[in-house]
């Protein structure tokens, strides 16, 4: 018989063997994924501390008013190396880098960046790690209740819900929180309960910024596991487990849920990258000292040093975040190739 | 073999019913009614941007940057239907001017993300070989950097202006577009139908115009449907936080900034602004879902 030229030869998906080959790609993927990071990072630091450097104005000028004189300014440049070239001052900057070494910050002087930002670190931190404790159990729970009961008030609550937190910004969500749970309840209460507007601590600080960073997460994932879960429930073996009499529980939990969740996992590597700039905005909202509040005073002062090392401590969660998901994926889905 | 014959029979194969690509999808957008809704509102919405100069000139309502200050955070009245702001400003007047910032801002960037995505995603995708996976990487790498954060860097940079906040978002939102671009001319040139056309003697440009365009357009729609409140939204949190449009101008992100002060006094001089961002935000959702489906053809009955 002849075979059409280019036709993939008989047994040529049998000579695969799955266990050793997907091992052994495994590896090689992920050594290619954090090399991968170089590039990545060094175009992030490149960029930013171009623009940062090449920005019109020096550090030191003073918006309106007096402004320092020359011999402190040349002293200042001194101090923090802005007194050599430009080329130069890249690639100390690079060699620092690599060695977790960011410099000073141009606003809070005498403390280095990476001392700001370890400080700042652990709050945002937190934040993140309870707002995700919400998105993963909600955000696939009300999916998935939705799509059992779909096309009941069950159903349209969910989806009006998810819809409505999709598009309206965490900005917008944390204001009108506030204004309800904070103004608001202060008002009706007299002053007796309300919940804080700003500010950080271990208690009812931080029910509203978690409540803001969690929403457009949950409300994305639980549009995602709604449509993929009413994908699954209309296939053959669901079919099957409902016909030999299986309890609802089961037929959940042992054939759909398995299935429907793959692409769900896809979903965490933009949530986790949404954690990390959603804190910009909560944290400024609520005024919370973390890593995104310092970021926008870095900016508003022009502190560059500090927006170039959050920039490139943000670029790298992200990155690492989305390289642990696909790694995740990867291990779920046997049907993904390593591509 | 007996059932499709029936249905055969059923059609009219001299006289088939034609329905363009537009009507078809626009019959589809009209029957449902919450992407109409958000259709209106959005209509509304650009009237009311469109007529607040003409208001203005003929004093039905206020200068947005008239100042009043024995007459600040004034509630509801008749004369300021909306109250005014710590400055005695009239927040309506405020509104209808935000709007002219944040529409136009939400529309104009679109065309940089179409210009400069377009581009990468048709070279990408019609060249294919090196010059995709080199564009394609320098994308993944873009992809790689938090729009946010570049967007901070770049406006604590320029000099503030509306042109900066423009540029700004112009470069920092068209990845995805590129991405889309190139998957779509990617599997569109290779279907049989472009293939036909080819055989049949059409030239380059007619394939293009009435073959790629056409089947590549309404992803790319929807795609800039969508874009539209990102770009609202972050004019809004870049204006919020002190970096992007800059007071006195009346932007729906200032407006914010100034009620936000206020919040504990006079809820409502944040509320309007919200309101307002949170309702136009919503349209353009309602319309970028109702798009989808409208323009998607496997939904075609």
């Amino acid at each position: 018989m002849a075979v059409a030229k280019g036709a993939p030869k008989r047994g040529a998906l049998l000579s695969i063997k799955i266990p050793r080959g997907r091992g052994a790609s495994l590896g090689f993927y992920i050594a290619r994924r954090i090399l991968w990071l170089i590039p990545v990072l060094l175009f992030v630091i490149t960029i930013t501390f171009f623009l940062a450097h090449l920005a019109p104005g020096s550090p030191w000028d003073k918006a309106g008013g007096r402004q320092l004189s020359a011999p402190v300014v040349a002293n200042l440049n001194s101090k923090y190396g802005l007194d050599q070239p430009l080329a130069v001052q890249y690639i100390k900057y690079l060699l620092n880098v690599t060695h977790m070494d960011f410099g000073l910050s141009y606003q809070y002087q005498n403390h280095t960046v990476m001392s700001i930002i370890l400080e700042s670190w652990p709050i945002t931190a937190i934040n993140g790690a309870l707002a995700f404790l919400l998105i993963v159990p909600f955000g696939i729970g009300i999916g998935i209740v939705a799509a059992l009961r779909q096309n009941t008030w069950v159903d349209f609550l969910a989806v009006g819900f998810s819809t409505f937190g999709a598009s309206v910004p965490n900005l917008i969500i944390g204001i009108l929180l506030i204004i309800v749970f904070s103004v608001g309840a202060y008002r009706v209460t007299g002053g007796n309960v309300f919940l804080p507007t700003g500010g950080f601590g271990l208690d009812d600080h931080l029910i509203l910024p978690v409540i803001t960073l969690a929403i457009l997460p949950i409300a994305f994932i639980a549009r995602l596991t709604r449509s993929s879960t009413l994908e699954v429930l209309r296939q053959d073996y669901v079919r099957t487990a409902w016909a030999k009499g299986l309890k609802e529980r089961l037929v959940v939990m042992k054939h759909v849920l398995k299935n429907s969740l793959i692409p769900v996992v896809s979903a965490l590597g933009p949530t986790f990258a949404y954690l990390v700039t959603g804190s910009v905005i909560v944290e400024s909202v609520f005024a919370i000292p973390g890593v995104g509040r310092t970021v926008v005073v870095a900016v508003q002062s022009r502190d560059y040093p500090l927006i170039l090392a959050s920039t490139i401590l943000f670029a790298l969660v992200i990155a690492i975040a989305n390289l642990i998901v696909d790694l995740l994926y990867v291990v779920i889905d046997p049907r993904v190739r390593l591509s | 073999m007996a059932a499709p014959a029936v249905a055969l029979e059923q059609i009219d194969w001299e006289n088939p019913e034609q329905v363009g690509l537009w009507k078809d999808a626009w019959q589809r957008f009209r029957r449902n009614p919450i992407a109409v809704l958000g259709l209106i509102i959005i209509a509304l919405l650009v009237l009311m941007a469109l007529i607040a100069p003409l208001l203005v000139g003929l004093h039905v309502i206020k200068d947005p940057l008239e100042q009043d200050v024995v007459n600040s955070y004034a509630s509801f009245s008749l004369k300021d239907p909306l109250g005014t702001d710590y400055l005695g400003r009239d927040l309506l007047s405020r509104v209808m001017y935000g709007a002219r910032i944040s529409l136009s801002l939400g529309i104009l960037v679109q065309l940089v993300y179409l210009v400069i995505g377009g581009a990468f995603g048709l070279v990408a995708g019609y060249f294919g070989g090196q010059i995709d996976n080199l564009l394609m990487r320098f994308v993944d790498v873009w992809y790689a950097f938090p729009d946010l954060l570049f967007l901070l860097v770049v406006v604590s940079v320029l000099p503030p202006s509306l042109l900066t906040l423009f540029l700004a978002l112009g470069i920092v939102g068209w990845v995805d577009l590129a991405r889309l671009i190139r998957g779509q001319t990617l599997s569109i040139k290779e279907k049989e139908y472009v293939e036909g056309a080819r055989a049949a003697g059409s030239s380059p440009l007619k394939i293009i115009l009435k073959h790629l365009l056409p089947n590549t357009l309404g992803p790319i729609i929807v795609s800039l449907t969508f874009g539209i409140p990102r770009v609202i939204f972050l004019e809004a949190v870049l204006s919020y936080l002190g970096v992007g449009i800059r007071p006195p101008t009346p932007s729906w992100g200032v407006m914010l900034q100034d009620g936000y002060q206020a919040i504990f006094s006079y809820p409502h001089q944040v509320f309007i602004p919200a309101v307002a961002i949170a309702i136009t935000m919503l349209s353009f959702s309602f319309i970028g879902d109702g798009l989808r489906d409208a323009l998607d053809p496997r939904m075609r009955r």
